[in-house]
């Protein structure tokens, strides 16, 4: 159904990446590949750096040391990846359908069109309810939504199975192994289980 | 262009949706007038004198109560940090911001400035000329709200900070807005004042979106 290889081959790496807030440092000395199609899971207990590494590879939070680049890309492209945190963007007084295109025009509309997303991640039934009418599942899915509408190589996922039930859990691993199949890559932090063979573990530990 | 247009649509919908944000900035720019004459006494002829002062103030202190709304709820929903990341460049949202700040907290001040002009006693060539200035005057106050408001941004407690970091960088808006109305003795310079006044506004306007393009992305998330 989907073309292979529908993105310009990037790769992440980072070298001797150190990252942390203000100034404590939570992770120092990191260096990690991420290839076409592959994606990186970060593991680690709760304060383990795991959003921080994800914010300071996102360009959202500047290293403390080392350096992050992206091999391959265009910068004529826009930018290369989408972040989703553990906040969803989400605002009450915009309707479902309405937050989406919001993002697709934010972002460009180079992936699937809103309705498709939204039936993706099965909120096509309610795309014209108000967003603050959500549960926190269908935040999660309405912020996963966004991935779809524009089409980025690199996925940065913070918890994206937060708030999701079984069904959603099953969503995002198959989103995944869509969009890596795909040619994209992704790092994902999480504590639930995303079972794909394309999927590494890179373990972070607690500091002290 | 079309990134640009959809945040200018979702904002303007987000301030006119129902919040009463908007009825809250021209019920105090009212009241701020209206509490005026019981304060320096009804003396019509002070009053008619210092109205103009009086009605910049209100609007400045007005647009203030405005600009806490122009970043934070993006910031508190992850919202900002996404703008960082988008295809629009961040100048672009920010630009769009400050002209939907003007619409929703300005705009409505000079539509309700008849009121003020009523109860402070202000002759109709006055008001015409308050209504000019503060055409040309609100702009630069919108656009330095927003340096202000981008750069306190990520401070908890940020909106009591942007008032004062804003204010100096205010001072000359109100100097040249009451300039261009007071119409005391000596030679009318009001048409000079008027000329600084959209100096000010095309100067802060275009360089605001970024400056607090800049704050922003400085800022830690």
């Amino acid at each position: 159904m989907t073309p292979r290889q529908v993105h310009s081959p990037i790769s992440l790496r980072a070298r001797a990446l150190a990252c942390g807030r203000g100034d404590t440092l939570l992770i120092e000395g990191l260096d990690l590949d991420v290839e076409p199609g592959a994606g990186l899971l970060l593991r680690g207990p709760n304060g383990a750096g795991k959003s921080t590494l994800l914010l300071s590879l996102a360009g959202l939070l500047p290293p403390l040391g080392g350096e992050v680049s992206l091999f391959g890309h265009d910068p004529e492209d826009g930018p290369a990846l989408h972040y989703c945190g553990h906040r969803n963007a989400v605002r009450p007084r915009l309707g479902v359908r309405q937050t989406l295109a919001f993002w697709r025009d934010i972002n460009g509309p180079t992936g699937l069109s809103v309705d498709a997303a939204l039936e993706r991640v099965g909120l096509l039934p309610i795309a014209g309810l108000d967003a603050g009418y959500l549960s926190a599942g269908q935040q999660r899915r309405l912020a996963l939504a966004r991935l779809l509408v524009s089409r980025r190589p690199l996925w940065l996922l913070d918890e994206p199975t937060a708030a999701l039930d079984t069904d959603g859990h099953r969503l995002v691993a198959s989103l995944l192994a869509q969009h890596l199949e795909q040619g994209g890559l992704a790092v994902i932090a999480t504590h639930d289980e995303i079972e794909l063979p394309a999927l590494r573990t890179l373990a972070l530990a607690a500091r002290a | 262009m079309r990134g640009f247009l959809a945040v200018l649509w979702r904002d303007l919908r987000l301030a006119l949706g129902g919040s009463g944000d908007v009825l809250t900035i021209v019920l105090f720019f009212v009241i701020t007038g209206a509490i005026t004459p019981f304060a320096v006494g009804p003396d019509q002829a002070l009053l008619s004198r210092i109205a103009p002062g009086i009605v910049w103030i209100a609007a400045f202190l007005a647009m203030l109560l405005g600009l806490d709304r122009l970043f934070r709820p993006d910031q508190e929903d992850g919202t900002l940090a996404l703008y960082r990341l988008a295809d629009v460049p961040l100048a672009a949202v920010v630009a769009a911001k400050v002209i939907v700040h003007w619409l929703t907290a300005a705009l409505p001040l000079i539509v309700a400035s008849p009121l003020l002009a009523v109860l402070l006693a202000m002759d109709f060539p006055t008001f015409a000329r308050t209504v000019v200035s503060l055409l040309l005057g609100t702009p630069a106050l919108a656009a330095f709200g927003a340096i202000g408001a981008a750069v306190t941004v990520t401070t908890r407690r940020g909106g009591l900070l942007a008032p004062i970091l804003i204010a100096p960088l205010c001072v000359p808006v109100l100097i040249f807005g009451v300039g261009a109305i007071a119409m005391g003795g000596g030679p009318d310079q009001a048409g000079a004042a008027l000329l600084f006044l959209a100096a000010l506004s095309l100067t802060a306007l275009a360089l605001s979106p970024f400056a607090a393009a800049l704050a922003i992305d400085w800022g830690e998330e």
